[in-house]
Order: structure tokens, then sequence, then C-alpha cells
């Protein structure tokens, strides 16, 4: 098998573009789909301070590389989850990579800034496991680049994660989520911006990058994320394409580029944010979604009359499940 | 060959010489789902594969979290 372009021997092949790859244009291809990204959506501006979410896989790694490799202000992020010898491990890896780059990373630690972790989350609150880890990524991730004075947000979302989120989304026609999927948010009061450069290519492109410059990262499975919904759409989406090759990319990229504007256009008015009586971060309640989950996590109270049921746009924040995949954090598999 | 599987980490004995293709055939893996990795080389699955080989398979697919995985918060939830 020979590169599309080379016409050297080839070491990866990617069916939906009908090619192979060698090594080194393999990285030019990868590079090009993520610069595609950035420009096709404004993502980021040269000068931009740019947070990379690291959870110790192979997307945010490669993300962080790349960024870096394009001349990008990136620094990193990492959440330690205190998922035993998984988060260490993932930790390690993380910050071998800063070290090795001279990278700037930020590490903020559940346990130690926020008086928990996730096993013992999972255990003693009321959502799942990979709800309340998530719940807390979103949190950490916008508190920590307000903070930081970052301009925005990037996460390793690679083509198979969106895939499957807006398969998950569409079969229960969850319209307010479908008009939030795309591969940039914008900044408002207290959010930054959040960008996916990667939503262009494959976890088996993403993997093979991370492979090829030779980035160390985990590729155990989180011990926790048995079960989850998200892998099986993921299993249902590469079964399709086993057979019908370009599925999943005419699947969201036709989204993204078709079907989007018709989900916001009929998504009505912007939901009015105001800040968390206890922590300041913007919130549809009077106490933010985190802060309600980890008082029940560490047995506190908010405050009398802290759920109004009534007022409280709760079912927005209680039902988010936000799919940074778990490898972002090192809470799923292949990372 | 000796291949290697992730998750969880097992090896099993394959008799060569075999293409990719057909190795990932008979272990029931779909070959867009895995990196083939032999010594510390990548291989398309036209490669043919020998029985000295040492080869690794690693699945490239990442977990999601959330109930159902599949909702998108508000640009209100933190």
């Amino acid at each position: 098998m020979r590169c599309r372009r080379c016409r050297g021997a080839a070491v990866i092949e990617v069916r939906r573009h009908n090619a192979a790859f060698c090594g080194d244009c393999f990285e030019r291809h990868v590079r090009e789909q993520v610069k595609r990204a950035i420009r096709d959506h404004a993502m980021l501006e040269p000068d931009d301070r740019v947070l990379v979410a690291v959870s110790g896989g192979k997307d945010s790694l490669g993300l962080w590389d790349l960024l870096l490799g394009l001349g990008y202000r990136a620094s990193g992020l990492y959440l330690g989850l205190g998922i035993g010898e998984y988060s260490t491990r993932s930790g390690d890896v993380v910050r071998a990579f800063a070290g090795e780059r001279g990278a700037e990373l930020i590490e903020v630690d559940l346990r130690r800034d926020y008086g928990y972790d996730i096993p013992t989350a999972g255990r003693k609150g009321s959502r799942s496991t990979c709800a309340v880890c998530g719940l807390s990524k979103r949190y950490v991730f916008n508190r920590a680049a307000l903070e930081g004075g970052f301009d925005v947000v990037a996460t390793g979302h690679n083509l198979d994660d969106e895939a499957a989120t807006l398969l998950g989304n569409t079969l229960r026609w969850q319209t307010e989520y479908i008009a939030r999927q795309f591969p940039v948010l914008a900044e408002r009061e207290g959010m930054v911006r959040k960008v996916k450069p990667l939503y262009r290519l494959s976890e088996l492109e993403t993997a093979a990058y991370a492979f090829i410059r030779g980035i160390e990262y985990v590729v155990e499975e989180c011990p926790l994320v048995a079960g989850n919904t998200q892998l099986r759409y993921k299993e249902v989406m590469n079964a399709l394409e086993a057979t019908s090759v370009g599925t999943k990319t005419q699947f969201l990229l036709g989204y993204v580029e078709r079907a989007a504007p018709l989900f916001r256009d009929g998504d009505g008015p912007p939901v009015e944010l105001t800040p968390c009586e206890r922590c300041g971060q913007p919130t549809t309640a009077r106490f933010c979604a985190f802060c309600r989950a980890r008082a029940q996590v560490l047995g506190e109270r908010l405050g009398p009359a802290e759920r109004d049921p009534g007022t409280e746009r709760q079912t927005a924040e209680e039902m988010s499940s936000e799919v940074l995949p778990a490898e972002l954090y090192g809470a799923g598999r292949a990372g | 060959m000796k291949v290697r599987l992730r998750n969880p980490d097992r090896e099993v004995e394959v008799a060569g010489p075999r293409t990719v293709r057909d190795v990932l055939a008979d272990l029931g893996i779909n070959p867009d789902t895995v990196l083939v990795i032999r010594g510390r080389a990548l291989v398309t699955r036209e490669e043919r594969l020998s029985d000295g080989d040492d080869i690794e398979i690693r699945p490239v697919i990442s977990g999601g979290s959330g109930p159902g995985g599949t909702a998108r918060p508000p640009e209100g939830s933190p």
C-alpha cells in the first residue's frame, strides 16, 4: 500500500478518504484537518491564550501537540479525578509531556481542591459516576480558564465522539442539546469560548497521530466506564461504517454544515444566567449544578430552600451529561 | 506470531504468514477500531505478518462520560 501523497510505503489507511499515508504525510494530513477546522469556525486567534484540557489520552495530548506545533500559546489543564492507579498514571503521562516540551501545565485536584474524588462522588451522590465526572470537568475547565485569564478552552473531542453524541441526542430528539452541539461555543458572560479542533478527525486518526508523533499516552480504560452508553453508540456507528464507509463523516459534518442552523433557529432566546450564590460561576439556578452535587457528596447544606423546582431550570443542568470523552480526563478507554 | 491485545491486556498466538486483515477478521476485530503495531511501527491491513513478528493490537475507542453519554449541556451549565 502506497502513500497517496509521496508514493512511499504507507503506514496508515484512512478509508473514508480512500487514502493511505506514510508517517510524514499523515502528520501533514492531520495538521491540515485541524487548521481547516480552526479556520472554518474561527476557533482561535493567533494571540489567544488557549487552555487545553488534557487527560493523558491520545486525543487531548495529540491536540496539545498540534496546537503547540501550529504556534498557538497553549497551556495544559489536568484535573486529578482520584481514580486510583489510573489517575496516577494519567497525571504522570501529562507531566512528562509538558516537561519534555517546556509547556505550562495547570493542575487541579478534585480531592485537594474540592474535597472529593470521583469514586466517592459516584457512591455518595445521586448522579452516576460518569455524570458527576462530566459535571466536574465542565466546571473546572471553565473556572480555571476564567481565573487564569485564558481566552478559550480547547478539548480533544474527535469525529467519533461527536458523531456518537449526535446520534444519542437524535435518537431522543433532544433538540435543545442538538442545537448546542457545534465545534465552537461562543463566550458569554462568565463562560469562556470552547472549541473542538479535532472534530474532523476520527479516533483512528487521532490515535495514529499520537503514535507516529511518539506521544506516550494512557491506553488503559478507566475502570469506572464499563457500560457507558456512548460506547454503545460508537459501536453502532462503527458497524455502519464497516459496511458503508463515510457514514460517520456524512452524519456529523452534514449536521455541522447543513443542519445545525435549523436547530439553532428554533432554539428560542438565550437562557438567562446568574452567578451561583456559592461559587459565582454562571448558572440558571440559585446554586450551580456543581455546587449542588458537591454539597450532596460532602453532606453539606447550601442554604434554606436551595431547590425550587418551580422556577429552576433543573432539567437543563441535571440532565446535562456533557460528553467530554472520558478519554479527556482519564475516565475512558484507550485515552 | 505473538499478538498482544489491550483492555484487558492479554496475549494470543496466531499462525503466520497472514495479512493484518485476516488476523483481525479471525479475532473478530473491526479494522477501523484499532492500531496494529509491529515492533515499533504501524502497519496497514494489507501488510503480511510472519511467525516471528511481535504484534500489538491497540484499541482507539475512547469511552464517554455521562448517563446516556449523549446530552449536550446548555451554555449555562457550569
